[in-house]
């Protein structure tokens, strides 16, 4: 049976029949016998000191079981939720966060009380009965605003706003401003986003009165740490809780990290006895899931009028909400990417976490990188501008060639070739061509803009040594499982987690071609704590391939040397005389002694093994990557601005990235597809806005919230480059976030661009028609 | 988005619908495309007690020409507006208003008279209505469009009157609405409508008010002459439109003008 390469291949996702056929299996699609459903009621200030809650109408409603607050929640949870140390160790004021609100409720959508009834529509109902009594105070929604001495506070007993504080210095700034003959200056806004996944978050647990286990279901991106920490606060071993996620209907990065929930439902099944479930609906999701970006930028940018970059210096005031987000602090790595793909002398990046009456950020597709790059790429249009340069030559100018390449903060990017990605996006949207469209329809009056990312994302997280400090102590490799069974096929076990990325089929590439099987002999699980390795690290930061896929292709090694020991006691010939060549160990030079790796499986669960050799064909590995891995590219947007009306509409969008080695294009350009499209939506569309006296949202549901869908976002012509990296054996990277990184910065400097004739340099997020119309009516005034 | 309880009961008849309107008190409502009560009542925004689903009832569902009137049942989806020979040969600006309502799903459920009778502000087919002068027909008399809309979710329905047909002119001469909007299927932020009559250009304009208005200083600038920007200036006319995330009420002004002229050109 003639085995052919898969890695490489444009294999179809394997998946794809049962999700797209109403055959997934999510948290509302479990209704184990006995199931009562959970409501949260939530508070509808922004920051109110509770003075009372009455159950009592709500209780007396027949089907509803119990009302819970917070000190029915203390006897069963112990201490705060987790708040990683991460890159930012200078933390000044971490408020402790209880997973539901006692005294004080500090956003709006904060619970306060739950109810738990037979039915969802009964425990819907009886929320609405429970009666809570509130004391308004002040409320914190600007994150500048919260900085001044005598803004309210945030949390009535903090001593300020100020979650973190710190500066990041990588080389002499004041050296490179004192050579500038150009300076810019920018202020650039990151909206808040909301992460809007399919699937909303759901929790099922049961908790079993009779042996103590405790069994989670929940849409997690990240079950293994889940488990870690609500074993913890529910006082049970690890090993007695199980996590499972299944499939779960996207993330975006906003279920990594554990809610209120994911502690309430299971203590709720532990005080009744009976499995729980809570499933958020809409109005919650976008009331309560972890917010993205949320920051303000300032910076400086210092030039010599040759276009030679000098010097970067940034402020980033991050908006964390009431509570530091678990892996909140992640995104001040926008700090240590801010310099992008270039040579500067120094960056110096100050970040400061600023505590505001709002729902916790969190990170969010890309998170910090798309906030580093499209401050990165607006200075350098910037300078481009100040100097009268075109925005590719400064870039060429100045582009880092010298791999690895050491940035100022210390990071080494493995490897990149950014002149070739340019070049050939140039090519491929007619860069020439355009710039001549955009001259001649200026004489129209006409507003055309180019506008480019060249672009560079730290991820595959990561080194065990840089990642400890980020987790408190669990270095974020990671573990995969290999098992052949006896019959010849393939258990394969991560501890990544799939929710739309296609490992099913990406990883089953990787195992089927390093042991010589079809794809279907290979049968791949994750996201079941009670499954495979002993720990998984969960899937974020485009970590799964280059962290995980590695562990998987180690483990497969490891299973088919053993397999090759045994083979060439089968053959009795000596394991170097064997080749491993379509699924079968052959003897060099006699090509009818063979054993396939399938009959070597048989054997290996049999008697007569080598001497010392234990029976069964499996192995677990782990896999410490040597260093992070540095996917780049570039994205090049026309763009055309309705003078008029403000409206923009891209007229042509060229995105050429550089991934190393690919697995299955067709699942990188699919990533890419919905990575630019979520970048788009930043750029155009998507924010989260809250009125700014009374910390209420505004956006609280999407006909407000504004998701574009395949009719808003325009045709995408993709190619790529491949570079590979040195730092893992198949020299992948990341590809994950790399659209959601790159593309909002070329949608907005092609905006940029396009109002330039009307001296407009800047543009903020999102470019809404009203935004972009009001900057046109101010500029012609 | 868990809805309040409520009954429901199925109407056979127009008789029937009414009869289970009145003894389901002044709350009840009437369902039929569900395409806004629901979503309003997911959100507990609307709690009705009782709901009275026409959708089978089969003399609501008609679109026929009488006395060289267009007369189209109150049930009628959407999608069949879009594709009614009737309806593109006698007035094919109301084709076309339907083919920009919502998305497929919506176009599928929705209905014209569930949307004259809910009267949100961004409806289109109240802009039809108002700048031809359409008649509601409902199950005890007549209504001209005009007096039908008195504010923002407020019509001349009494609690158990059901809105059974919209009598329209018949206009076949060019015509356009212009629909602004973010995404394909958003309500409009603001929308203008363009029909040349024998008795000269109708203008109507979508959610610069709080109901559909008849741009008639448009209208009379465009009798006595002048051009078609010049014209355009006038859409503005006596509107006050509100604020809200989308627009300013400022902005809205100003697409009402860019709107109206832009499709007078187009439609001319």
């Amino acid at each position: 049976m003639a085995v052919s390469q898969l890695i490489g291949s444009r294999v179809q996702r394997r998946e794809d029949p049962r999700l797209i056929t109403g055959h997934g299996r999510y948290i509302e699609d479990r209704n184990p016998a006995g199931l009562l459903h959970l409501a949260v009621v939530r508070s509808p200030h922004a920051h109110a000191r509770i003075l009372s809650i009455d159950g009592s109408q709500a209780a007396a409603l027949k089907g509803v079981l119990a009302v819970l607050v917070a000190k029915d929640f203390r006897a069963q949870l112990q201490g705060a939720m987790p708040v990683t140390p991460s890159f930012v160790p200078e933390k000044k004021y971490v408020p402790e966060r209880f997973p539901i609100a006692e005294r004080e409720v500090c956003f709006q959508g904060e619970p306060v009380a739950v109810v738990v009834a037979e039915s969802r529509q009964l425990a819907a109902d009886a929320a609405d009965l429970v009666t809570v009594e509130y004391s308004p105070l002040p409320a914190v929604v600007d994150p500048e605003a919260a900085l001044v001495a005598r803004s309210p506070l945030t949390h009535s007993d903090g001593p300020d706003n100020i979650g973190w504080d710190m500066t990041f210095a990588g080389g002499d700034i004041e050296a490179a401003f004192a050579r500038a003959e150009v300076r810019v200056t920018g202020r650039i806004l990151q909206q808040r986003l909301a992460p809007t996944p399919m699937e909303p978050r759901g929790v099922l647990a049961d908790y079993s009165t009779y042996d103590h286990t405790l069994t989670i279901w929940l849409s997690s991106q990240n079950p293994h740490f889940i488990r870690l920490f609500i074993s913890g606060a529910m006082g049970l071993p690890e090993s007695r809780v199980r996590v499972v996620s299944e499939d779960v209907g996207g993330g975006f990065g906003s279920k990594i990290s554990p809610y209120p929930e994911d502690y309430l439902v299971p203590a709720a099944s532990r005080l009744l006895g009976r499995p729980v479930r809570w499933i958020e609906t809409r109005t919650e999701s976008v009331l309560t899931s972890y917010h993205g970006r949320g920051q303000v930028f300032t910076a400086e940018a210092a030039a010599l009028r040759d276009g030679t970059l000098l010097g970067l210096r940034l402020t980033q005031i991050l908006d964390l909400g009431a509570y530091h987000g678990t892996f909140g602090a992640f995104q001040a790595c926008a700090c240590l990417m801010a310099g992008g793909v270039y040579r500067w002398e120094a960056v110096h990046a100050r970040t400061v976490g600023v505590l505001t009456n709002k729902v916790p950020t969190d990170p969010y597709r890309g998170a910090g990188r798309p906030e580093g790059t499209h401050l990165c790429e607006r200075m350098v249009d910037l300078v481009a501008q100040e100097i009268g340069m075109d925005p590719a030559e400064v870039r060429r100018k100045n582009f880092a060639r010298e791999f690895p390449f050491v940035n100022n903060f210390g990071l080494t990017y493995d490897s990149g070739n950014y002149d070739g990605s340019l070049d050939r996006a140039m090519e491929l949207v007619d860069y020439q061509g355009w710039r001549q469209r955009q001259e001649e329809a200026r004489k129209e009056g006409r507003l055309i803009g180019i506008g480019l990312s060249t672009w560079v994302e730290i991820c595959g997280f990561g080194p065990s040594e840089a990642t400890a400090a980020a987790t408190g102590g669990i270095s974020l490799v990671e573990a995969a499982q290999i098992r052949f069974l006896p019959s010849g096929s393939v258990a394969a076990y991560v501890g990544t987690h799939s929710h739309g990325q296609g490992h099913d089929t990406t990883f089953a590439q990787i195992v089927a071609d390093t042991l010589g099987l079809p794809l279907d002999m290979v049968e791949l699980r994750h996201g079941d704590t009670a499954e495979g390795p002993s720990f998984g690290y969960g899937t974020y930061g485009s970590r799964s391939l280059s962290v995980g896929g590695m562990a998987l292709h180690k483990a497969a090694l490891v299973v088919r040397e053993k397999a090759k020991r045994l083979a060439a006691h089968m053959l009795e010939v000596s394991a170097e005389d064997l080749v491993f060549e379509q699924g079968a160990f052959q003897v060099r030079g006699d090509p009818r002694a063979h054993k396939t790796i399938q009959e070597v499986a048989l054997a290996a669960y049999g008697p007569g093994l080598p001497e010392g050799m234990e029976q069964g064909l499996e192995a677990v590995s782990y896999f410490d990557p040597p260093n992070f891995v540095w996917p780049f590219g570039a994205h090049i947007c026309v763009a055309e601005v309705d003078r008029e009306t403000g409206t923009t509409q891209i007229l042509k969008y060229v995105a050429v990235d550089d991934c190393g080695n690919v697995i299955n294009p067709m699942i990188v350009e699919g990533q890419l597809h919905g990575g630019i499209a979520q970048g788009m939506a930043q750029a155009l569309f998507e924010e989260v806005a809250y009125d700014l006296d009374s910390g209420q949202l505004l956006t609280g549901s999407l006909t407000d919230y504004l998701i574009p869908t395949m009719n808003e976002i325009p045709e995408l012509t993709l190619d790529r480059t491949v570079t590979p990296s040195p730092t893992n054996p198949l020299g992948v990277k990341g590809i994950g976030e790399a659209g959601t990184i790159a593309s909002s910065a070329a949608v907005i400097n092609a905006i940029s661009d396009a109002l330039s004739p009307l001296g407009i340099h800047h543009v903020d997020m999102p470019a809404s028609p009203a935004r972009i119309w009001k900057m046109i009516q101010e500029a012609e005034s | 988005m868990i809805p309040a309880a409520f009954e429901y009961s199925r109407a056979t008849s127009v008789a029937d619908a009414v009869s289970q309107l009145r003894s389901g008190g002044p709350e009840a409502k009437v369902i039929a495309g569900g395409q806004s009560l629901l979503p309003m009542m997911r959100l507990r925004l609307a709690q009705p007690p009782h709901l009275v689903d026409v959708n089978h009832i089969r003399e609501l569902d008609h679109i026929t020409i009488k006395d060289g009137r267009l007369r189209v049942g109150g049930l009628t989806r959407h999608a069949t507006l879009v594709t009614s020979d009737v309806v593109r040969a006698n007035l094919p600006l109301l084709a076309e208003m339907a083919s920009e309502v919502g998305d497929p799903q919506v176009r599928t459920r929705g209905t014209l008279g569930g949307v004259m009778a809910h009267a949100d502000a961004a409806g289109d087919y109240p802009t039809i209505a108002v700048m031809l002068d359409a008649t509601i027909v409902t199950d005890r008399r007549e209504i001209p469009a005009r007096d039908f809309f008195q504010h923002l979710f407020t019509t001349a329905l009494e609690p158990d009157e059901l809105v059974c047909e919209v009598v329209f002119p018949l206009a076949t001469g060019p015509h356009r609405y212009l629909k602004f909007r973010r995404r394909l299927f958003d309500w409009a932020i603001v929308a203008v409508g363009v029909q040349l009559t024998d008795s000269g250009w109708r203008v109507g304009i979508t959610h610069a008010a709080p109901t559909a208005t008849r741009a008639h200083s448009v209208e009379e600038a465009l009798r006595s002459g002048a051009d078609f920007h010049e014209a355009a200036r006038r859409a503005a006319d006596g509107l006050h439109p509100s604020s809200d995330v989308h627009a300013s009420s400022e902005y809205r002004l100003h697409l009402a003008e860019v709107l109206t002229r832009r499709a007078l050109e187009q439609a001319a």
